[in-house]
């Protein structure tokens, strides 16, 4: 009950943070959508930060090294370490500078305009939709696991011991669950919430505050509530790494236990002799992503100044080492026979993190160290709820009623009954099957990484031309879909695509290639052959967007 | 050599650097608990935060001093 007292305490004090950010609320759409472009350098790297590290940096990452070893940092972050960064200075900027100078505030907005197409909207927006949908999903999921397995009790001699609430406290469908070795038994108290809170009830109660903080502060609140959660949740994740790792060595001093707990780890999870080097190299692809998420593209429009994003660019590459270093040796460290993972926590690696906390922390830091990880969670989902408001009424709203403009009262109201929507049909997803984290966020990245020629074509390509941008959505989209359903739909976390090649150069027989490295392929091929097939773009438009080179 | 294509070289080393496959198949561990492979990988994000910082002093794509036109001062 502990736990649970402390995780209620933490999320009303966002929504006091939330309070507090509505206070400043200037009541305009520009200023819930933009915060008004006033967001400084401290900011700006919290809000960007909290905003690309989500649930998949804290539980994902653990897990994930759980099943594949400590290699996975160099898969995912220390790549994002270079390529983010290089995004937000190639593209952060001078998207800036633009939105600035034009007024922009979705991504559509600046493409609409670039590409002289009014229409582009409709077949950009569903498809960024369409991919936000598993990045929310991630957050949603993660946030019911979590805060279920830190309330539970534990299984002894067959029966639940120990947990918040006793069998009976909820209705049975939310609180029985399936045995996943026995699909065909009735579900049972044993398998479901197991005394903790049921993961549905805690993932609604989840979107719910963050809605309430999104609504009432806008912007300016998700900026204030990102910076807060950013710093709880690296503070706690540095304590949850320490508890754990004292714990689990098990030795006298700190140091002495670190050494006792890595000593523990099998070989095979500290060398990546199960992935091959080409799939290493083809997961670079991946944190492309950053240059076309929707959520970040509205981050990078609020800040102050273009000296604002210097702090961003330099500091993301250490806060994701302090992050993800810890989280993976934890997830490496839960593979050695200092612990028992139970077999369906092992099924589930999402579990792995909230298992540890709430096996080896106290009660009181459990609460707080749960706080953590549902502040990095949060941090994310908020960002994203906002955007795909301001996506709808700017994107597909006031384009079809042209002059007719809605009021400032109205768009708001529009925007958040889109939110409310999406944020339904997000939590009815999270209540299907489950997939691992780390998995479905591979997937999602993917999808906008195909997306990135499209914006670095827009930026630095003067000969992009509408149908090629068209072409480029298209396959991206069209390959997205055709691989993630080659994968049963995630279902496979190891899916690679083969090419053939000779013994002589690899030994498998083939390269395994991460999806996205297709994907980018296909996309980065269409924009450039169909952009040197039609007609450039007008003489205006070049002058606007590439002023140095258009004389 | 200008001190913005040296930034960018060295963009193209980290990228090149971290396909670091002579440590594939090596467990040791750096300091009796790090991982190799994990120590070298935190080490280029280290260079990473470096690099992006010679970047922000040699090739800082706008110049504050000259602000872009607001929609309302082009009106």
């Amino acid at each position: 009950m502990t736990q649970l007292l402390i995780i209620c305490g933490y999320l009303g004090l966002l929504l006091l943070l939330g309070i507090g950010a509505s206070r400043l609320f200037r009541g305009t759409s520009q200023d819930y959508m933009l915060a008004s472009h006033s967001i400084g350098p401290f900011l700006l790297l919290m809000s960007i930060f909290g905003t690309t590290m989500t649930a998949f940096a804290l539980v994902g990452s653990t897990g994930e090294s759980f099943k594949e070893g400590v290699g996975v940092y160099g898969m995912l972050a220390s790549s994002s370490g270079i390529i983010h960064s290089l995004c937000f200075f190639l593209l952060g900027v001078k998207v800036w500078k633009l939105g600035k100078a034009y007024g922009y505030r979705t991504q559509v907005q600046f493409f609409r305009d670039r590409l002289e197409s009014r229409w582009i909207g409709l077949v950009l927006f569903p498809v960024l939709v369409g991919l936000v949908i598993p990045y929310l999903l991630i957050g949603v999921m993660a946030s019911g696991t979590v805060i279920n397995k830190v309330t539970a009790g534990r299984i002894a001699e067959g029966k639940v011991v120990g947990g918040t609430f006793a069998e009976g406290t909820f209705p049975a469908f939310l609180e029985r669950g399936p045995n996943p070795k026995a699909p065909d038994q009735p579900p049972s108290f044993l398998y479901g919430s197991q005394g903790g809170v049921p993961k549905p009830l805690a993932s609604l109660a989840i979107c719910g505050i963050v809605l309430i903080y999104v609504f009432m502060g806008g912007m300016r609140g998700t900026a204030w509530a990102n910076t807060f959660q950013t710093i709880v949740f690296m503070v706690l994740g540095l304590i949850t790494f320490v508890v754990i790792a004292w714990k689990l060595g098990g030795q006298e001093s700190f140091w002495a236990s670190l050494q006792a707990a890595s000593a523990a780890i099998p070989r095979e999870k500290l060398t990546r002799l199960h992935i091959p080097p080409e799939k290493f190299l083809t997961y670079m692809f991946v944190p492309l992503s950053v240059g076309m998420f929707p959520h970040l593209f509205q981050h990078w429009l609020t800040a102050r100044s273009a000296n604002s994003f210097k702090l961003p660019v330099v500091a993301h590459p250490l806060f994701i080492a302090i992050v993800w270093v810890p989280c993976v040796l934890i997830g490496a460290w839960a593979t050695s026979d200092l612990i028992t993972i139970p077999p369906p926590v092992a099924a589930n690696p999402n579990a792995v993190l909230p298992f540890l906390v709430q096996k080896l922390a106290g009660p009181v830091l459990g609460g707080f160290l749960t706080a953590g990880i549902l502040a990095a969670i949060m941090s994310s989902l908020d960002s994203q709820f906002l955007c795909l408001g301001t996506m709808f009424t700017e994107d597909v709203v006031q384009p079809l009623r042209g002059s007719r403009r809605l009021s400032d009262r109205h768009e708001l109201l529009v925007a958040r009954g889109f939110i409310i929507a999406i944020v339904a049909v997000t939590y009815g997803l999270s209540l299907l099957e489950p997939r691992r984290v780390f998995t479905l966020g591979v997937w999602c990245f993917s999808g906008f990484s195909s997306l990135f020629p499209l914006i670095l074509a827009a930026l630095y390509w003067p000969r992009l031309t509408k149908a090629g941008a068209y072409a480029c959505v298209l396959a991206a989209a069209g390959s997205w879909l055709w691989l993630f359903a080659a994968s049963d739909f995630a279902g496979r976390p190891n899916f690679t695509v083969d090419i053939p090649v000779p013994t002589a150069i690899d030994a498998d027989g083939a390269w395994q290639l991460m999806p996205v490295a297709a994907m980018i392929a296909a996309s980065t091929a269409a924009v450039i052959i169909v952009s040197l097939l039609t007609k450039p773009p007008s003489r205006p438009t070049l002058q606007r967007f590439f002023p140095s080179r258009a004389d | 050599m200008k001190p913005a294509h040296a930034v960018w070289a060295l963009v193209g080393l980290l990228i090149v650097a971290h396909q670091d496959v002579w440590f594939w198949d090596d467990a040791r561990l750096v300091f009796g608990f790090l991982p190799i492979t994990l120590a070298y990988h935190a080490g280029i994000s280290l260079a990473a935060a470096g690099t992006w910082y010679l970047a922000t002093l040699f090739c800082w794509p706008i110049d504050e001093a000259t602000p872009p036109a607001t929609k309302e001062e082009r009106a």
